[in-house]
């Protein structure tokens, strides 16, 4: 296995992923995926055992001693009643298999699903091709909206209601919960929490469209304290730049036509079709999972956005070479 | 000349007891041959002309559909390879899925039940012969139709599954998704018509003598097959036409904003999209169930026990297509009902299995090629229907839905269920339809790298998607640690595909100069057998008289048989539909070009609607003017 | 193979009616193929209805048209019957004129049926209720045309030299399909019609 990209730009808890396993079923993270992980490897012990059994049977019926027989309709009644009796045998044991496994698999149903009260709820909503993630709180000034990225205190349950903004989508983090579909027109629910510690990746799992591929978000489990320092920072509006190249930046955003799919708060930028910008600098990735964070891949990403994502909904914004690294530097610093 | 002096009763025609049986063939011949030249030969109503060209043209697009996985596995087997772009790529796994299972999963069942079911209930050719040839003209240009789209940049890009509202008029704009739904909807008239074919042809052209407790397990499995293509397919053409109306004609069937629903697609296309495994796997039992007497050198044990499995697979398959959609948030007890109906399932695939064990535990076991493919099919099937039994438990598809493993599942089942049961009958029936044995030595290679390239190339997927890797993704970043399965799977692809090419060479090299088969080479039991390799225009001389499950074990001297058809012109015996007693002699059709001419109008009936819709109107007259000249008797002869 | 005659089925007639003959089963397989078509239409319908809490979204279809289509379509049942038992009986005379009857029946029904679309109060591309009406409505007044087309081709028939021997048979499936197409529009009915009033 090929590990990460040099994690550089990206702050230490990235450190903390197990590679490989950070988009993992089998490298459960949190209660419902542990419950899912152990309810996999009973099927799989039970299965497999059953596939063995019926391909011992095989072998066994192939090499043993053979009737003589010259005739195919030459059959006798006495082995056929054996056979008869152990293909009834298999039969059942069979049914025994499939209710046994049934049974187990409702039992683990209900606990999955059986609700209860969780202190987060978020509002996740996909689109073609990112996920707007909102924080409900009763006190509206305390709700925000982020994107591609969600943040959960570890122990706590966070409830996550899904919607989509256009097609089928489906939400998958498997280190931490099952997949739930957000279906245009409805509203469906999950429940999604982290045992310890790390960064988790998820990916959308219903075809999409052109870049159902790159279309990722990302958890990060933080300690409790952690969390509400990382709500705080996100409820409150972009801090205005203060050297000169930022504040050119910062120009050139609100002069082209960024503002008119993207919000940044505490700017005049206020579009709502695209991901909303203001804490863009804080985050893990750009463009869904597509890129690590960083300057040199925030101007890549806008001089170029059909070359990384074809048919994504950015378009070429056309830019003068030297405002490409101002504009690049201004959203780096929206931490 | 008047009216009453062609009166049948007046006529006497003549009989085959009129001759002798040294013309007989002859003259059999004669009246029932297709004629020569391109007309003679769109005209042909001969199930086996039909079947033939059926089972080539479901092969050739297999060859297309295994172009498409190639250029996928070649895509994907590196991280953030540039090969293939996402527009092209979501053609390719879209043209892929299609092609597999509307163009050659489900005709290719169907075409060698065209091909072979006549033969083996022992009459002269299929019910509706010239609805037969229809179907394989609409079947054909259906196909057609959608890869010249994809050649022409107009591929279909939604997936075989066509979800709104991603296909819908909103999110896909252009015609490509037209003309993926216009293709279902044409392509199931030519599956619906066949299975209506074969079930008639199993009800009232069965010899006489061939009983219900008679008929072969083959038989039974396709018209098993027949029923259910006849309750699923029309829900696929409902939802097809549906998603043709939301796109064309601005209906809202699927959009949430005025009172349609996105989950309605997915209700009616997994209500055809189960049974439709099932419909590809239920052929697989057929030619396992023929492979196995013959190679076992006895009867299938459990006779009645597998008739009743497949009857309770046809019923149970209606019942499980929840299970497509236990994570868009359905009610948990009613999706608990589904988990339940989905591992039942079980119960009657694992009762042919241990049938067919047992038959070979009690027989004399011959290892020629079709055993062999036979072999594969356990090895690999049960280890797909075991994956199957996880993806029914809600919990666990919650997990693995829409990812690898699910990928690696479903090939397991058909490729093993269905495609290595398939690769064994051609080798089985190779001599029948041709005259001519398969290369035996090329067969074991095959068989070896078919197995072993499968397994490299699908095992590792059921990783890939435990470690989170989803379908349907045209790349995938490096730092997700999917590379090295993904690389082992396209070598593994690259085996499986060597050994698709030695399997055509080894038809084109035994046709040419395989060994000459005779009637019944591997002294097997059914009627096909009963009759010259490949069979007379007629199939038989004489029509088989049927005594024994097993008719040609059981009659080793002479086959008993019937006379009293006429000999100029055709006639096939009908009998009762339980008890086989022979019943009518009524006239079966002559060839003619109409049928293709039918289809010709239908085809462009359906290709014009996708650009407007007065196509239909203007269309829907011409197409039933060509159907009742079809149907016109051509002559006082067809009336008796 | 060698073979030995056993029976001689030389005396077999040539056509028979109803179960014996394959087209009557063939006639029956359409039947149930487009009744299951017809059957998952009308889920998706109450499919919507149920998730649709104000349906009907618009108002319910007028009771006129459709209600003389209905009785007419059920008196239909009389002369069909008559025929199919005039062509068991090989009776060319009555065969003619009940298929004359027939054909006018039909041509009227199609007649009320076209009516029946200009009065429906919501069009297709209106809402999801609208694209529900037009289309399962559509769909069987396809099926009526093709069995209004059909019997009147087979009454042509009839009246050319070809009116004898099997044809009588195909006159009876001609009849068998009606059946169809007038039972297959009772539930129909009841759902448009009436499940929209409750």
């Amino acid at each position: 296995m090929r590990c990460c990209r040099p994690a550089l730009l990206t702050p230490p808890l990235l450190l903390l992923t197990a590679c490989s396993g950070w988009q993992s079923s089998l490298d459960p993270q949190g209660p419902q995926a542990d419950l899912l992980a152990g309810l996999f490897w009973v099927f799989t012990a039970v299965l497999s055992a059953v596939w063995l059994l019926t391909m011992t049977a095989l072998v066994v019926a192939l090499l043993r001693r053979h009737p003589a027989r010259t005739e195919p309709l030459e059959l006798n009644t006495r082995p056929e009643r054996g056979m008869a009796r152990t293909v009834g045998a298999a039969a059942a044991l069979t049914l025994v298999v499939v209710v046994a496994l049934t049974v187990v698999s409702y039992g683990a149903q209900r606990a999955l699903f059986s609700g209860g009260e969780a202190p987060l709820t978020l509002k996740v909503k996909g689109h073609q091709w990112w996920w707007e993630v909102t924080y409900e709180d009763p006190g509206p000034s305390r709700q925000f909206t982020t994107a591609n990225e969600i943040h959960v205190p570890v122990g706590q349950p966070v409830h996550v209601k899904l919607e989509s903004a256009d097609v089928i989508h489906s939400f998958w983090v498997p280190n931490l919960a099952g997949k739930m579909d957000a279906i245009p027109g409805r509203e469906n629910r999950l429940v999604i929490q982290a045992s310890k510690e790390g960064v988790f990746r998820g990916q959308c799992t219903e075809f999409c469209g052109w870049q159902h591929a790159h279309m990722a978000i990302t958890v990060v489990a933080h300690s409790l304290e952690d969390f509400e320092r990382w709500r705080e920072s996100q409820i409150s509006a972009a801090e205005p730049p203060d050297d000169p190249v930022r504040k050119r930046g910062m120009q050139i955003f609100l002069s082209r036509p960024c503002v008119m799919c993207h919000q940044i708060r505490g700017t005049p930028a206020a579009g709502k079709v695209a991901p909303d910008l203001t804490h863009i600098g804080s985050r893990l990735h750009i463009a869904a999972g597509t890129l690590p964070n960083g300057r040199g891949n925030l101007a890549a990403w806008i001089v170029d956005p059909q070359g990384i994502k074809p048919g994504a909904h950015m378009p070429l914004i056309k830019l003068n070479a030297e405002e490409v690294e101002p504009l690049a530097r201004y959203l780096e610093g929206l931490k | 000349m008047s009216e009453t002096a062609l009166r049948p009763h007046e006529n006497k025609e003549t009989l085959d007891t009129d001759v002798t049986d040294g013309e007989l063939p002859a003259r059999l011949a004669a009246t029932w041959g297709t004629a020569g030249g391109l007309i003679g030969a769109l005209s042909t109503v001969d199930h086996k002309l039909i079947g033939r060209r059926y089972i080539v043209t479901g092969f050739f697009f297999l060859v297309l559909g295994g172009l498409a996985a190639v250029a996928m596995r070649l895509q994907l087997a590196r991280p953030e390879n540039s090969l293939i772009g996402p527009d092209l790529y979501n053609q390719i796994f879209t043209m892929h899925g299609t092609t597999m299972m509307f163009l050659f999963g489900v005709p290719i069942g169907e075409a060698i039940a065209v091909y072979l079911v006549p033969l083996m209930v022992g009459t002269r050719n299929i019910a509706f012969p010239r609805l037969n040839a229809f179907s394989y003209y609409v079947y054909l240009f259906g196909g057609l139709m959608i890869w010249i789209a994809f050649a022409l940049n107009v591929g279909a890009d939604n997936g075989w599954f066509s979800y709104v509202p991603l296909a819908g008029p909103e999110f896909s704009p252009g015609k490509r998704a037209d003309f993926w739904a216009q293709m279902v909807t044409f392509t199931e008239v030519a599956a619906l018509a066949v299975a209506v074919e074969i079930v008639v042809t199993v009800l009232k052209l069965r010899a006489p003598g061939m009983t219900l407790d008679r008929i072969p397990l083959f038989v039974w499995a396709m018209f098993v097959n027949a029923f259910l293509i006849i309750f699923a397919m029309p829900a696929v053409m409902l939802a097809s036409s549906l998603l043709i109306l939301d796109r064309l004609l601005d209906t809202h069937f699927f959009n949430q904003a005025e009172g349609g629903d996105p989950l309605l697609w997915q209700h009616l296309f997994w209500f055809f999209g189960h049974p439709e495994v099932y419909i590809i796997f239920l052929p697989g039992t057929a030619f396992v169930s023929a492979i196995i007497a013959t190679f076992a050198r006895r009867p299938v044990f459990g006779y009645p026990a597998i008739v009743l499995s497949l009857i309770a697979t046809g019923f149970l398959s209606f019942g499980l297509w929840v299970h497509h959609m236990f994570t868009t948030g359905l009610p948990q007890l009613g999706a608990t009902f589904f988990t339940a109906s989905s591992m039942m399932i079980a119960i009657p695939t694992g009762i042919q299995i241990f049938c067919w064990i047992a038959t070979l535990w009690d027989g004399r076991p011959v290892y020629r090629t079709p055993l062999l493919f036979v072999l594969g099919f356990f090895f690999i099937f049960v280890a797909g229907g075991l994956s199957g039994i996880m993806l029914a438990s809600v919990p666990i598809d919650t997990q693995v839905h829409d990812t690898y493993f699910v990928v690696a599942h479903f090939h397991y089942v058909l490729i093993g269920g269905a495609v290595f049961p398939l690769l064994g009958a051609i080798y089985y029936w190779f001599p029948k339809f041709t005259g001519r044995m398969m290369s035996e030595r090329l067969g074991r290679w095959h068989f070896w790298l078919a197995i072993i390239g499968f397994n490299v190339a699908f095992f590792p997927m059921h990783l890939a998607g435990l470690r989170g890797m989803p379908r349907r993704v045209y790349t995938y970043p490096a730092e997700m640690g999917w590379d090295g399965l993904n690389l082992v799977s396209t070598l593994g692809a690259t085996l499986f595909v060597a050994s698709f090419l030695l399997f055509l060479f080894n038809v084109a090299a035994s046709l040419r100069d395989g060994e000459i088969a005779g009637d019944n080479p591997w002294d097997a039991s059914s009627l096909e057998w009963a009759t010259a390799s490949p069979p007379p225009p007629h199939n038989f001389d004489r029509i088989p008289f049927v005594t024994s499950r097993e008719p040609l074990w059981a009659e080793r001297q002479a086959l008993p048989v019937v006379s009293g058809l006429a000999v100029d012109k055709r006639e096939v015996v009908i009998t009762t539909a339980t008890r086989a007693l022979p019943d009518l002699k009524e006239s079966s059709p002559d060839p003619t070009i109409w049928p293709f001419v039918s289809a010709i109008a239908v085809g462009a009936v359906f290709i014009g609607s996708i650009f407007t819709p007065w196509a239909v109107a203007w269309g829907a007259p011409l197409a039933a003017f060509v159907i009742i000249a079809w149907f016109w008797p051509k002559s006082i002869e067809e009336d008796k | 193979m060698d073979h030995r005659v056993v029976r001689d089925l030389s005396d077999l007639p040539n056509y028979a009616f109803g179960p014996r003959m394959t087209m009557w089963w063939g006639t029956l397989a359409f039947c149930v193929l487009e009744g299951t078509g017809f059957a998952l239409a009308l889920g998706g319908y109450l499919y919507l209805a149920f998730l649709n809490r104000d349906w009907p979204l618009g108002p319910p279809p007028p009771l006129f048209w459709s209600g003389l289509f209905t009785l007419v379509s059920l008196a239909s049942l009389v002369p069909n019957y008559l025929v199919e038992a005039a062509a068991r009986e090989e009776n060319l005379f009555k065969v003619r004129i009940l298929l004359v009857i027939m054909s006018g029946i039909g041509v009227l029904l199609a007649g009320l049926r076209f009516m029946e679309f200009a009065v429906l109060p919501v069009r297709w591309d209106f809402n999801a209720y609208g694209s529900l009406l037009w289309t399962i409505l559509g769909l069987h007044a396809v099926h009526l045309v093709t069995d209004v087309v059909d019997t009147v081709v087979v009454t042509v028939l009839m009246f050319t030299r070809h009116g004898f021997g099997r044809r009588f048979s195909d006159v009876e499936d001609n009849a068998f399909y009606w059946y169809f197409v007038v039972i297959s529009w009772l539930p129909t009915y009841v759902v448009l019609y009436w499940v929209s009033q409750l």
